[in-house]
């Protein structure tokens, strides 16, 4: 599905097919990801989003072959909801056994959290009392734990107002651009999608496509991703005219 | 102390440490009540046990580990909740350990009794408890990180199932430690109690660790005391109980000050 030399690959999936039961979720998707790529994944609900990005991660079962360049490491940040935030555990806590199970370096939390903006007020604040914002910001910070070199986020502002989700977008894009990552992210929406993807990948239940924004966030596309006209289409024209 | 129950007294010390620290995750795992579910599972071995003439334990601890290695089963394939899979091998465990147990042998098998435990007995009791502390230390990681999500755990590396199997085995440990002086009815309340008093006190893991751990001490002692000195049964676990909840509805007074 995309033209990626050899030397710069750093994902390539091929003829992947995800079943639960009877139920096939994912057929025949094959493509590509180069080192460096922010690559947006969009597609209607049920289209298997997150569902892709557990395969990427090898946390399902799946048909056809998933293959990372050699070196690539993962940092995953869940959707928000997907968390028990009830529990006693400061984020303090939380970073540190998964500090403490990777056998990380000791200051290596407190770098990551200095780079995603956790004071140490918050890290030692309970899960349950941190804010939606300060929230996904711990999560980026688990993530960031490890190094990785490429980091998948399942719909990362999900129920954050705008203000909030726009400097969650920041700091992605912040992290993309200093650190060189790479980025696989699931999102609803679009104009997030437009600012920050250079490819993008729509799955739906006829044929999946790829390709950059321009390409694929054309009314014509998205009414046959999503199956009606996008709300939020007038929006992505202007900033196109724009 | 009465002559010969200074092992059964030590004993009860380190399983109180023991569930103190196995309460706090079992909390978490939100399977306070399955918790309460799988002690009763020792029960038809301790029937038949009781029936042949055995050491109770030996018959206890089988069907705990056959009845674990089930629920444990039972989740992974069918996809059943926690508690749902206990509840469905507990109806049937409970329902033999009824049938079989001999009618003299009923009480002590529900509610355990206060007897002479041997030195041999005495270590291995606190032999498995030491393992029970050391193990949970040693996943303490693992679990956090399963039990805040299944999903960021597995993708850190960790092997969230086998994770799962470990901790309901030392569950299992722990509660076959207590069978001997708590019975099957009351030996998970020292999980369930305390765990439950220190997460009205704290927020902060190594704090909820360690409060858990003293108010099952506490309730240990203090449940000796209370029979030795006032209520003189014949076996100390509902004394323990009865404090361990009083230091519950304590901890609800504090909360809300």
């Amino acid at each position: 599905m995309s033209s990626t030399s050899t030397e710069a690959r750093l994902l390539s999936v091929s003829k992947l097919k995800i079943a639960f039961g009877s139920l096939v979720v994912i057929q025949d998707l094959s493509f590509e990801a180069r080192a460096g790529d922010c690559l947006a994944v969009i597609g209607p609900n049920g289209s298997g989003k997150t569902v892709l990005l557990k395969a990427l991660m090898n946390l399902i079962p799946y048909e056809g072959e998933i293959r990372w360049s050699h070196g690539a490491r993962l940092g995953y940040v869940p959707q928000k909801i997907a968390a028990d935030r009830q529990l006693p555990l400061h984020l303090r806590d939380l970073l540190e056994a998964k500090a403490t199970f990777l056998k990380l370096p000791g200051a290596e939390l407190e770098q990551v959290s200095s780079e995603v903006g956790l004071t140490r007020e918050l890290l030692n604040t309970s899960i349950g009392h941190l804010s939606g914002g300060q929230f996904q910001k711990a999560l980026i910070a688990f993530a960031l734990l490890g190094q990785p070199n490429v980091l998948l986020f399942d719909e990362p502002t999900a129920s954050l107002d705008e203000l909030t989700e726009e400097r969650v977008y920041e700091l992605l894009h912040s992290l993309q651009k200093d650190k060189g990552m790479t980025v696989i992210l699931v999102s609803h929406d679009l104009s997030v999608v437009y600012r920050y993807a250079n490819m993008v990948l729509c799955l739906s239940k006829g044929k999946p496509c790829m390709g950059p924004p321009k390409e694929i966030l054309t009314p014509a596309m998205l009414e046959g991703l999503y199956a009606a006209p996008p709300k939020y289409y007038r929006h992505i024209e202007d900033h196109l005219k724009g | 102390m009465p002559e010969g129950q200074g092992f059964l007294f030590l004993l009860a010390l380190f399983f109180a440490l023991a569930a103190g620290l196995v309460g706090c995750f079992a909390l978490m795992k939100r399977m306070v009540l399955a918790s309460d579910v799988i002690s009763h599972l020792a029960l038809p071995g301790l029937g038949v046990a009781f029936l042949l003439k055995m050491n109770p334990l030996v018959g206890g601890a089988t069907t705990l580990f056959l009845g674990t290695i089930l629920v444990w089963r039972l989740q992974k394939k069918t996809g059943l909740a926690t508690d749902a899979a206990i509840g469905v091998v507990f109806a049937a465990g409970l329902a033999i350990g009824a049938a079989v147990t001999p009618r003299e042998d009923l009480i002590e098998a529900l509610f355990g009794e206060l007897q002479q435990v041997s030195l041999l007995g005495f270590l291995l009791g606190f032999a498995t408890t030491l393992f029970v502390v050391l193990s949970v230390f040693f996943l303490k990681d693992r679990l956090a990180l399963s039990v805040f999500s299944q999903d960021l755990a597995a993708a850190t590396g960790v092997k969230v199932g086998r994770v799962d199997l470990y901790f309901l085995l030392l569950f299992s440990l722990t509660i076959l430690v207590g069978l001997r002086f708590m019975g099957t009815l009351l030996a998970s309340a020292l999980i369930i109690l305390p765990a439950a008093t220190a997460r009205h006190l704290t927020d902060k893991l190594s704090h909820f660790l360690l409060v858990s751990s003293a108010v099952s001490l506490v309730s240990v002692v203090a449940g000796f005391l209370l029979n030795i000195f006032v209520l003189r049964l014949s076996t100390v676990g509902p004394t323990i109980v009865i404090f361990s909840a009083l230091l519950f509805g304590l901890s609800l007074i504090k909360k809300r000050t």
